[in-house]
């Protein structure tokens, strides 16, 4: 084949590929076509990728093969992750794909004999910059969600000013790069600064926030791609990355909707964002709290039951114990449903996912919207490590600090049960009057022992 | 402004238009494979680091190029993989029964 054919032929594949890359999406918008979607997906990469060996730009193949293997060697495993751990997975891989897109634009700059042109340079620097900070981001928001850093918030006072000097710093180095394209010394050095301001814009968000920042850095990932397509003349990674991006952006602006934060706040990286518990009335106020065996008589005597579950069931691992529960409850003719709130967990989705893989099928996970109406007519609300989403002053309470976010109308209910280990509040140190209320019962403990001891209870009588 | 650019303007933004309309009809219920899925198809920079690391110009954009293309690669794997593992988990009430 001539050169030229070889191109179109190549050219053919990429569209094809973008073809199915679209359906692959489409398909992905219901549970039954869902998987039709990943296949779809996977012939149109490979696709891509096979013909894309084919090229006769290439000359040695030694690297492309062993770097192929050394990438199938990762993937594999970070494939195989237990669901809890998708939170970590998902930012890891959002720091590998703005890696790549990075190293390609650092590649192209240096490329080639002739310097590129101002045009080029403003494309190639602009496209490093989000390639550079989303990487060190999605490290720093895996590393948090890995527990390898610190949840909470890391704050210091002038913390703004900091980061988007360093930022101005970065955008300043570009521009005098597009001024000069061949003032190679100040490439790396826009580089360094893009990673450093990358630490600075994830270190002070904390793990409540993480569901709008992995959507943020998914959409920074994908537009870091898309602009890769146009520094290489690219349509495939133009479309590619404009799908992923604005996959990202969707996911962002509902991860904001449900925190009730402005989009321009989280755009920013949260940058200002609520601090401290609100000094509330501090008088004695009165908690009941419940036994496993009196929960589960009043479980067993239900006939609607609402299970709520939180980032808290993640960690102790309960989504198993809460099947279980599930089945005997359902065993009985207990009605019981799953209400999932947009942000529960640490990423979108989180809990829907894991209550799948502890085998509940999806039909009984209604979101917020579609269960919130129903609330005065359930007879308990069973709240799992979840509180933010179910805080009544969210409606009430000006001064509180995530007043207006939409929450679970759970305190209509006509009991409220509440599994968490002690009265001290999570880290967002929000308090929740609802622990207070007349219908609400606080079930004191570990969540995994505490929904097993319910089970064989429920198992007994 | 080159031509190029234009052209590529089009694309991106069809492409994100396109994008949106897709993504807003997936259910909350697949938000995190619809994150694990998108994550994998960005992947598809594998095809432009494998040339960079093919071209072989310079030691620095292989070594670049190389880096790039196990990145990429262990997303475009990785993601696939997991993506279809989070799908087979969900089933609805029905089809668990029979």
């Amino acid at each position: 084949m001539t050169e030229l054919a070889l191109q179109q032929y190549l050219d053919f594949a990429y569209i094809a590929a973008v073809v199915l890359f679209i359906l692959s999406l489409k398909w992905l918008s219901s549970p039954a076509s869902a998987r039709r979607g990943v296949l779809a997906g996977e012939i149109g990469a490979a696709m891509a990728v096979a013909a894309t060996l084919f090229t006769p730009e290439l000359v040695q193949y030694k690297w492309i093969i062993i770097t192929l293997i050394i990438g199938a060697g990762v993937g594999i495993p970070l494939g195989m992750v237990k669901m809890t751990a998708v939170p970590q997975r998902t930012a890891l891989s959002h720091a590998f794909g703005a890696l790549s897109a990075a190293m390609i634009g650092i590649a192209e700059y240096y490329v080639g004999t002739a310097p590129v042109t101002r045009f080029q340079m403003g494309e190639i620097g602009l496209e490093v910059i989000i390639g550079s900070l989303t990487f060190t981001g999605s490290l720093i928001a895996a590393g948090k969600l890995q527990e390898l850093l610190p949840q909470r918030p890391i704050v210091y006072r002038g913390q703004n000013i900091v980061s988007l000097s360093v930022l101005a710093g970065a955008l300043g180095l570009a521009i005098a790069l597009v001024l000069n394209p061949a003032n190679t010394i100040l490439f790396p050095i826009m580089v360094v600064v893009a990673l450093v301001f990358g630490v600075l814009l994830v270190t002070p968000i904390g793990g409540a926030d993480m569901p709008t920042v992995i959507s943020l850095l998914n959409s920074y990932a994908g537009f870091s791609a898309a602009l890769l397509g146009f520094v290489l003349n690219s349509k495939v990674l133009v479309v590619a990355g404009a799908l992923d991006g604005s996959s990202g952006f969707i996911l962002s602006v509902i991860m904001c909707k449900a925190m009730n934060r402005s989009f321009t706040n989280v755009m920013f990286g949260a940058f200002g964002q609520v601090q401290g518990p609100a000094a509330g009335a501090q008088e004695e106020r009165v908690v009941r709290s419940a036994s496993p065996e009196e929960a589960a008589g009043i479980l067993s005597a239900a006939s609607r039951v609402v299970v709520v579950p939180g980032y808290g069931m993640a960690v102790a691992q309960a989504q198993h114990k809460v099947r279980e529960l599930y089945d005997v409850l359902t065993k009985r003719g207990v009605d019981v449903r799953f209400a999932i709130h947009p942000v529960a967990g640490r990423m979108p989705g989180h809990m829907n996912v894991l209550l799948a893989e502890a085998d509940v099928p999806y039909d009984r996970l209604m979101e917020m919207d579609d269960i919130n109406g129903d609330f005065p007519q359930v007879d308990v609300s069973l709240i799992i490590g979840a509180n933010d989403v179910t805080n009544p002053a969210a409606k009430t309470d000006k001064s509180s600090p995530i007043y207006g976010m939409p929450v679970l109308d759970v305190e209509k209910s006509h009991t409220v049960m509440v599994i968490k280990r002690s009265m001290n509040p999570g880290f967002a140190g929000i308090d929740n009057p609802l622990y207070y209320m007349n219908q609400t019962l606080m079930l004191f403990g570990d969540a995994k022992a505490f929904v097993s001891n319910i089970v064989k209870e429920l198992g007994h009588g | 402004m080159p031509s190029d650019f234009i052209s590529n303007l089009y694309v991106f933004i069809l492409a994100g238009f396109v994008g949106i309309e897709l993504i807003k009809r997936v259910s909350p219920l697949l938000h995190t494979p619809l994150m694990s899925l998108t994550n994998a198809l960005d992947a598809i920079v594998v095809v432009a680091a494998i040339i960079i690391a093919g071209r072989h110009e310079t030691r620095l954009t292989t070594v670049l190029g190389a880096i790039a293309v196990a990145a990429s690669f262990s997303n475009m794997v990785g993601g696939f993989f997991i993506t279809d593992r989070m799908l087979r988990m969900f089933k609805s009430g029905r089809s668990k029964q029979s």
